[in-house]
């Protein structure tokens, strides 16, 4: 749902998930991270999505899609029936956050979450000097017409994971080009310098 | 009428096929009509299943009516299904009344046409009989296998009896099951061409002659369930046909019901009042889920088939919820599946006219899957 999917983090994404896999990409585009990981690491790929237009892009790709709502149609997919589930930037815009991971855990053995972090310096700063919602790369839209109900911050959501007991397994932070896993120790420094957090988990 | 139809091409199918009902029938034509050329790699072969009132000319122009193909719209040269490029078949289905074994046909027992003496078939028995046209044909493999309504009906049925006999499959507008209220419309149609006195038992045929009213009637119900409501109200409205002012009678005053009489009166000029009371009969009998004990997941187990399912929004026939319902039993069941809902007020009737959304998707998928076939063909 953001517009600005980096390049950087699906290479992330696809250097976290094993080859010859199943994955489920919710939310999944045009089809960019599922083109990647079919060619790269021999993945069985499906995608839901909910627009139209990259609906159509998928299937002229030959890529499996389903059109539909990852808010209320999740319910379709059986219990651990992806090795990996992926939800990439579109967490933070549904209703419910937290019922929408309970439904990733329950059909993938493993859930990989990106998203754009809110502790990012440059989104601290912009409210802080300048007393406004922050407009940045990753987050390019105005207060009244964002997408993204519920912004978090990478610390966020690694203290959701461990209220819920949801097991950690990486973490990476992602700041332009370079990338750096992210652990309880220096956890206060990446969330203030990663632009993404991409979260394996369950 | 007659003369022509003995001139359009027929496979003897030899072979005995056992119906669901349990007689058997052997040495029967089945009616088939081929667009394009299947290449030498055999990679581009595309099998269409036509729906109620169907036949086996699905482009150009049907020889036997000399009107347009009934899905000109999707099948052509340069068109979403593309001559140019692939090898189109479609068959009549057996029970129909354009060449394949139907209640026209006559009965060996007796020499007379079958009538109410033809077998009760079901959409497997369409299915099973005709796939001996593929072998003859030269088709190992088909790229594609599509058709909407009944036709994604049979669709569904020959993925789950022949599992590895398409490289991919775009059911449309279908249902795995028929509804109540499908069952009640069908069984509307049926008890209009029943009411017909000139229908006679089914046995009409003796006199020369066909329940026109009663098979007319039917039709317009059939019509009216093909449109949906916002798109008939669009169409016509209160508008009145040829005339200012309503003029006290019976006759058609509105435009719907001019619409309607004239569909319902050209259709008995093409269709056979039997042939309509057996094809929906095997339809109403439809249930994927019955058939495999289960459910509808069993159906689909062990499917290499790459689905493409697709409804549209309007369509109050076979609903959204009844395609979707098929996207998620082939999901548990771990198959290949695509969904798509076009968005359209055209109803049921939307994957028969010009919708340049759901053929511009039907486009993308065949061709894309054509490039991944022609890629497995190589390995």
């Amino acid at each position: 749902m953001t517009n600005l999917k980096m390049k950087k983090e699906f290479k992330v994404i696809a250097d976290l998930l094993t080859n010859n896999t199943r994955v489920l990409d919710v939310g999944c585009g045009d089809g960019s991270l599922m083109s990647l990981l079919e060619k790269e690491k021999n993945i069985e790929v499906r995608g839901l999505e909910l627009n139209k237009k990259n609906v159509q892009k998928c299937i002229h790709k030959g890529l499996p899609v389903i059109q539909g709502n990852a808010e209320t149609e999740l319910h379709q997919f059986p219990d651990k029936s992806f090795d990996y589930v992926v939800l990439s930037q579109t967490l933070q815009a549904f209703y419910d956050p937290d019922k929408v991971l309970k439904e990733l855990l329950r059909i993938g053995k493993s859930v990989i979450i990106s998203i754009p972090n809110f502790g990012y310096w440059r989104v601290r700063t912009k409210l802080l000097f300048f007393g406004k919602m922050p407009v940045t790369k990753t987050l390019p839209n105005t207060w009244y017409n964002t997408p993204n109900l519920h912004m978090c911050t990478i610390k966020d959501l690694f203290n959701f994971c461990d209220e819920k007991n949801i097991e950690i397994k990486k973490v990476v932070g992602v700041n332009e080009d370079k990338i750096s896993f992210i652990k309880r120790g220096n956890l206060e420094v990446k969330n203030l310098f990663s632009k993404l957090g991409i979260f394996l988990i369950g | 009428m007659n003369s022509k139809i003995e001139n359009i091409k027929k496979l003897d199918v030899s072979k005995p096929l056992k119906l669901d009902c349990g007689k058997t029938i052997s040495n029967f034509p089945l009616a088939y009509e081929t667009y394009g050329k299947l290449n030498a790699n055999k990679d581009n072969a595309i099998l269409v299943f036509h729906a109620l009132t169907g036949d086996q000319f699905v482009a150009g122009t049907n020889p036997i009516t000399n009107k347009e193909g009934w899905w000109v719209t999707a099948v052509g040269p340069g068109k979403a299904i593309d001559t140019n490029k692939y090898f189109v078949i479609c068959a009549n289905v057996i029970g129909g009344c354009m060449g394949s074994l139907g209640p026209r046909n006559i009965n060996p027992e007796n020499k007379q046409p079958y009538g109410l003496d033809f077998p009760v078939i079901t959409i497997k028995d369409m299915v099973r009989a005709q796939e001996s046209l593929l072998e003859y044909l030269g088709v190992e493999k088909l790229l594609c296998a599509t058709g909407g309504s009944m036709g994604g009906m049979q669709l569904l049925q020959f993925c789950a009896t022949f599992p590895d006999k398409t490289f991919s499959a775009i059911p449309i507008a279908c249902s795995s099951s028929h509804s109540a209220q499908n069952i009640a419309l069908n069984e509307l149609a049926r008890q209009a061409i029943m009411a017909d006195p000139v229908w006679d038992n089914g046995k009409y045929f003796l006199k020369n002659v066909q329940p026109k009213n009663g098979l007319a009637v039917a039709r317009m119900v059939g019509h009216i369930s093909y449109l949906s409501e916002k798109g008939m109200q669009e169409k016509f409205g209160r508008k009145l046909q040829e005339k200012a002012d309503y003029e006290f009678s019976f006759n058609a005053d509105f435009q719907v019901e001019s619409y309607l009489r004239h569909q319902g009166y050209a259709f008995v000029e093409r269709f056979d009042a039997n042939s309509i009371l057996y094809i929906t009969r095997a339809m109403d009998y439809f249930d994927l889920s019955k058939q495999f004990g289960n459910g509808l997941v069993e159906a689909f187990q062990n499917q290499k088939t790459k689905f493409l399912v697709i409804s549209f929004s309007s369509d109050w026939l076979y609903t959204t919820k009844e395609n979707k319902d098929i996207v998620i039993a082939l999901n548990a069941s771990g198959a290949d599946v695509s969904y798509s809902e076009i968005t359209t007020d055209k109803g049921h009737d939307s994957f028969l006219v010009e919708e340049p959304e759901f053929l511009n998707t039907l486009k993308g998928f065949i061709d894309s899957m054509h490039d991944k076939f022609k890629n497995e063909k190589r390995i």
